[in-house]
């Protein structure tokens, strides 16, 4: 049940919006994994960007795709953590430890475990719409724990405008997904970032897109 | 099967003049498949390209055949598509989102004059009450900055992609055999398939026979040859089908094919200019070796209003 559930919301409703409302002009789609475990780092603007991402995997992997999302967000009220949970089915992840001992990224070594294809935001929150926020050490922390795991990033622009922090109402715009090579963790997570942060700029540079002010 | 059974809304000359085009394609498929023989990376691009009219001419017959309501629902969704994408390349402002949404929101609006054969309102709705109220709410954001370009480019966008399309779609609801023997289908197709002809010949001449830049600045690989080459072919073409599917005599049908074939250049340069000045090649990726669904209908976005008011000014 939950899972048909889950299988019609990005079966049927999110790629309804995010392929016909939206529309993706998608480049180097081969460079997505075929299976897990993966990780898709992307920039963070909108609610839309990993319901962008997981339209762009075949349904055949849903069972194995989730994103990574904020625990004191979506898990405010009984409700939207359900919805989280069981439909759109985030690996909740806490952004602030409890105790000094909590290991933060814990359920996403044991999703990664699992052979899932995680989608991680490595801003840590959507910010401004269309515009980058610093990238926090996160990732390459998960990569240091999983160097075998390929992070692959992900630019994209467009989603910030059609539904940016802060609004209910989705404005259509064609958006853009850039996919990068997937990055593997050398041992050094400041120099880990740093091709992180090269990959993101590149890739963006792949076509020149208007202010949003 | 007999064809009564699919209960067609369009006249056989319809489904014929489309058996026609299919054999085009056929043979373009063939010529291809030839010019490529023992090398598949050569004329990768042009492959692609036939390769999409197949897609297109097989969508568009489906939009067309079948029901009148159904065809209407495939222009506004043409327009949609279209508008889309005219707003998703030219920059924007963040005041106007809520804006953006009321554009948008012209589309269903448009067509729904169309399909209740509103005449009036088809021809004023976005011409005066769009192009005031997208201005009154965007003054009442109160951000002034860019404020002319924004509600320019807006109401740009709005004329072409939504006003100018849809008459295509009107072209389906004019009165049928009345007063004079015409069908709206045959029309509309008359329209689209000299206008798609007319851009295949004008490339295909430039290509064989280009030399004169006819507007470098804007489209540096349209010739004058190939204006003029296409332009008479498209009128040839025009005055042989004009008495297949329209009321058009002799004179008119030559009027129209050359109307076609100057307005098709032109909407083809026009959507240039935009591209140019916003900087980008192609404005998207839906159709494969074509571009964006701007790249494939831009010289429609001039011959569709100009054949409507053509046929309404002298024919209905």
């Amino acid at each position: 049940m939950g899972y048909l559930l889950r299988l019609f919301f990005y079966g049927v409703l999110v790629r309804l919006v995010v392929l016909f409302v939206l529309g993706l002009n998608v480049r180097h789609r081969e460079r997505l994994p075929g299976r897990g475990p993966a990780i898709l780092a992307a920039n963070h603007n909108s609610h839309l960007d990993a319901m962008a991402m997981i339209s762009l995997l075949p349904l055949r992997l849903l069972p194995k795709v989730r994103p990574v999302a904020a625990a004191d967000y979506f898990l405010r009220n009984k409700l939207l953590a359900w919805f989280a949970l069981n439909v759109v089915g985030i690996v909740p992840l806490n952004r602030q430890r409890t105790h000094e001992k909590e290991d933060l990224l814990a359920p996403i070594a044991a999703a990664l475990e699992r052979g899932e294809i995680l989608v991680f935001f490595p801003e840590g929150s959507r910010g401004e719409p269309e515009q980058l926020a610093e990238f926090k050490t996160g990732l390459a922390r998960i990569a240091e724990r999983r160097p075998d795991v390929p992070v692959v990033p992900v630019y994209t622009y467009g989603l910030g405008k059609a539904l940016p922090k802060g609004e209910w109402m989705i404005v259509p715009f064609f958006v853009d997904i850039f996919v990068g090579e997937p990055l593997h963790f050398d041992g050094d997570r400041i120099a880990y970032m740093e091709r992180y942060r090269h990959a993101m700029a590149q890739l963006a540079l792949e076509e020149k897109h208007a202010d949003w002010t | 099967m007999s064809l009564d059974k699919l209960h067609l809304w369009i006249p056989p000359s319809v489904l014929w003049t489309f058996g026609a085009i299919v054999a085009l394609l056929v043979v373009a498929s063939l010529i291809v498949a030839f010019m490529r023989r023992g090398d598949a990376g050569k004329h990768v691009e042009l492959a692609a390209r036939v390769n999409s009219w197949w897609v297109l001419v097989g969508v568009f017959a489906v939009a067309l055949l079948f029901r009148r309501g159904i065809a209407i629902g495939f222009f506004a969704v043409l327009s949609f598509l279209a508008l889309k994408e005219y707003l998703s390349l030219i920059p924007t402002r963040r005041a106007d989102r809520s804006v953006l949404f009321w554009a948008y929101l012209c589309v269903p609006i448009q067509y729904w004059w169309v399909w209740n054969q509103w005449y009036h309102m088809f021809l004023i709705f976005i011409p005066v009450w769009a192009f005031l109220f997208i201005a009154m709410r965007m003054v009442l954001r109160g951000e002034t900055r860019d404020f002319l370009r924004a509600a320019g480019t807006i109401h740009w966008g709005l004329m072409t992609m939504v006003f100018g399309l849809s008459h295509l779609a009107y072209l389906l609801v004019l009165p049928d055999g009345k007063p004079v023997p015409a069908h709206g289908a045959a029309l509309l197709l008359f329209v689209v398939l000299l206008t798609e002809l007319n851009d295949v010949l004008q490339y295909v001449w430039g290509r064989t026979l280009g030399k004169r830049k006819v507007i470098e600045p804007v489209s540096p690989k349209k010739t004058v040859e190939g204006l003029v080459g296409g332009a008479l072919t498209t009128t040839v073409v025009a005055v042989l089908l004009a008495p297949v599917l329209t009321p058009l005599t002799r004179m008119d049908s030559v009027a129209v094919g050359l109307m076609i074939g100057f307005g098709g250049f032109l909407g083809d340069v026009t959507i240039s200019a935009v591209k140019r000045d916003i900087g980008v090649k192609d404005t998207g990726t839906m159709i494969p070796g074509h571009g964006g669904i701007l790249d494939r209908i831009d010289s429609l976005l001039f011959t569709a209003p100009l054949f409507f008011h053509f046929m309404a000014f002298f024919y209905f």
